[in-house]
């Protein structure tokens, strides 16, 4: 067994731990990897090619950016806010919690691509969640925000992550059932979604009581700021 | 017939028009940056059709960009950059505007949603309209350029200022956008140089004779930890099972493979939400929505994964053993 190879994790764990740009640590830990398991030089460069325009679609995110920048231009983001904010009864808690819920659903049934950061996060949910958060406290200071956004994106991934692998006919699933049928183990797709199910559960539970404790810290802190201006 | 191969040209287009205006401002390590990105997604077809064809040099021509890329992506500053619009023009037309501005930005998800559902029946006189292979994505396509020619009717703005704020959304993302793309690349090159095997080894080595929880517990905390090496679960699953899930768990202490499988790989998951080698779920989303700490989104979600991860694992352990 040829360990040296694992030289490229170490490559990723200090560059990120001395937080170096992460781009050249990358790109360093590839070849120190690839050298080290004793590719040749040419290898290694058309393996990295190759990989890297195999994967291009994760960059498919760049083409909501011209509606959504045109959108924030003419408004977008001032009128949810404005949006939220004449909302009776929509608190921080339940716009995230009910997104979440939407999200999670509808994952389950494999339609992870139709929300995300870029889609809906950025234009939508974080600017309705700062106006959510102003009306705890009206004057949000920088880091408060940046908290607030920091959790929609959190909510995002959440619900994406553990409802997407309930649906039988993805990714997740199917390289499963794939590992096991290789090695001689037939199962069924749906028997192996079904247990993702206490999870997708569990999930929801838990990042909804976080939700909630997040909230309740943000009036704890306007509470406190209240009695310190008065 | 639409295919996904034209969301690339139409990024390679928005990725050019980024580098020239970026040249134009005299920027020019920015503009060779988006610039050798563009080449990339406009010819990374062409290199993969040669790649199958046996021929390998536009694939290490592209693996030498990548490595010019990762060399100049240190020097690009990343600048908050003015907005085009003062706060109190954008106010001034939210409210002349109103609930029109969320119908573009809804039809990003909906056309999605109904291409991803009915996409593959459309067709005009017998040819399908859109390639079957990943039709979500197509659908983002398709919904893009609708909903940025919706943008620009309720704007009343012409669609190339829709180009020109997209790419100032873009200059502020910078260099955490080619990440997603690189630890893909690294992945595989991980793989490729037996990484993967030599962490099975040493997590067999480590492990307890006879005894099937702490087992269990290696095999969960394996998916955990490689997810956070790898940046992704699906790299992380097959190494740990075949370095312990099969041979030890179910071939050794009977564990019922649908539950170790779905179950071990949702370890894997709450590793995702730990780790920057995420870079598309943690990293980028931190740059667009322009928090000061990068880690702001893992530092956001790291006691839900571990919350969720100990109840996975706790599920596991009661169920899989029956």
């Amino acid at each position: 067994m040829n360990y040296w190879p694992l030289l490229g994790v170490a490559v990723i764990v200090i560059g990120f731990a001395l937080r170096f740009n992460p781009v050249p640590v990358v790109v360093g830990a590839a070849l120190v990897s690839g050298l080290l398991a004793g590719l040749h030089v040419p290898d290694l460069l058309a393996l990295l090619g190759k990989s890297f325009v195999s994967s291009r679609m994760l960059l498919m995110f760049v083409l909501t950016l011209p509606a959504i920048g045109l959108l924030e231009h003419a408004g977008l983001r001032e009128h949810a806010q404005q949006w939220m904010g004449r909302l009776r009864g929509m608190t921080l808690a339940r716009l995230l919690i009910g997104y979440l819920l939407v999200r999670e659903a509808l994952a389950m049934f494999g339609l992870t691509g139709v929300a995300g950061a870029a889609q809906t996060v950025r234009p939508l949910l974080a600017p309705m969640g700062e106006a959510a958060a102003e009306k705890i406290h009206p004057e949000l200071d920088a880091a408060d925000r940046d908290e607030v956004r920091a959790v929609a994106a959190a909510t995002d991934n959440i619900g994406r992550f553990f409802g997407e692998d309930v649906f039988i006919a993805l990714g997740a699933v199917l390289l499963i059932q794939g590992f096991y049928a290789q090695h001689g183990i037939d199962l069924t797709p749906l028997s192996i979604a079904l247990w993702a199910l206490p999870t997708a559960i569990a999930a929801f539970v838990i990042q909804s009581v976080r939700i909630w404790l997040f909230q309740r810290r943000l009036q704890r802190r306007a509470s406190a700021r209240n009695a310190q201006e008065g | 017939m639409l295919r996904i191969e034209y969301a690339y040209w139409l990024i390679a287009a928005f990725l050019f028009y980024t580098s020239w205006r970026k040249a134009g401002e005299r920027q020019f390590y920015c503009a060779a940056f988006w610039g050798l990105l563009g080449l990339l997604f406009a010819g990374g077809d062409a290199v993969l059709a040669a790649q199958k064809a046996g021929n390998a040099l536009p694939a290490q021509l592209a693996g030498c960009v990548v490595i010019a890329l990762a060399l100049i992506a240190p020097r690009m500053r990343r600048k908050a950059h003015p907005e085009t619009a003062s706060a109190s023009a954008r106010l001034a037309s939210a409210l002349r505007l109103g609930h029109k501005l969320f119908v573009p930005a809804l039809l990003i998800p909906l056309v999605t949603l109904v291409v991803a559902l009915v996409g593959e029946h459309l067709s005009i006189g017998g040819h399908a309209l859109l390639a079957k292979p990943q039709m979500t994505l197509t659908g983002l396509m398709l919904a893009c350029v609708i909903a940025l020619l919706a943008a620009a009717r309720v704007a009343q703005a012409p669609v190339l200022q829709g180009v020109s704020e997209g790419r100032r959304l873009l200059d502020a993302i910078g260099w955490a956008a080619l990440l997603p793309l690189l630890l893909a690349a690294l992945g595989e090159v991980f793989t490729q140089s037996g990484v993967g095997a030599a962490i099975a080894a040493l997590a067999q080595m480590i492990l307890p004779e006879g005894n099937a929880f702490l087992c269990l517990l290696v095999f969960a905390l394996g998916m955990v930890l490689f997810t956070v090496i790898m940046g992704n679960a699906f790299a992380a699953f097959p190494v740990m099972m075949a370095g312990i899930g099969l041979p030890l768990l179910v071939h050794r202490y009977g564990a019922h493979p649908a539950i170790l499988g779905s179950m071990g790989m949702l370890c894997g998951y709450c590793g995702t939400l730990l780790t920057p080698m995420a870079a598309d779920y943690n990293l980028v989303p931190a740059a667009l929505l322009e928090l000061r700490n990068p880690y702001g989104v893992i530092r956001a979600q790291a006691w839900s994964a571990a919350g969720i991860f100990a109840a996975t694992f706790l599920a596991m352990w009661a169920l899989v053993f029956r």
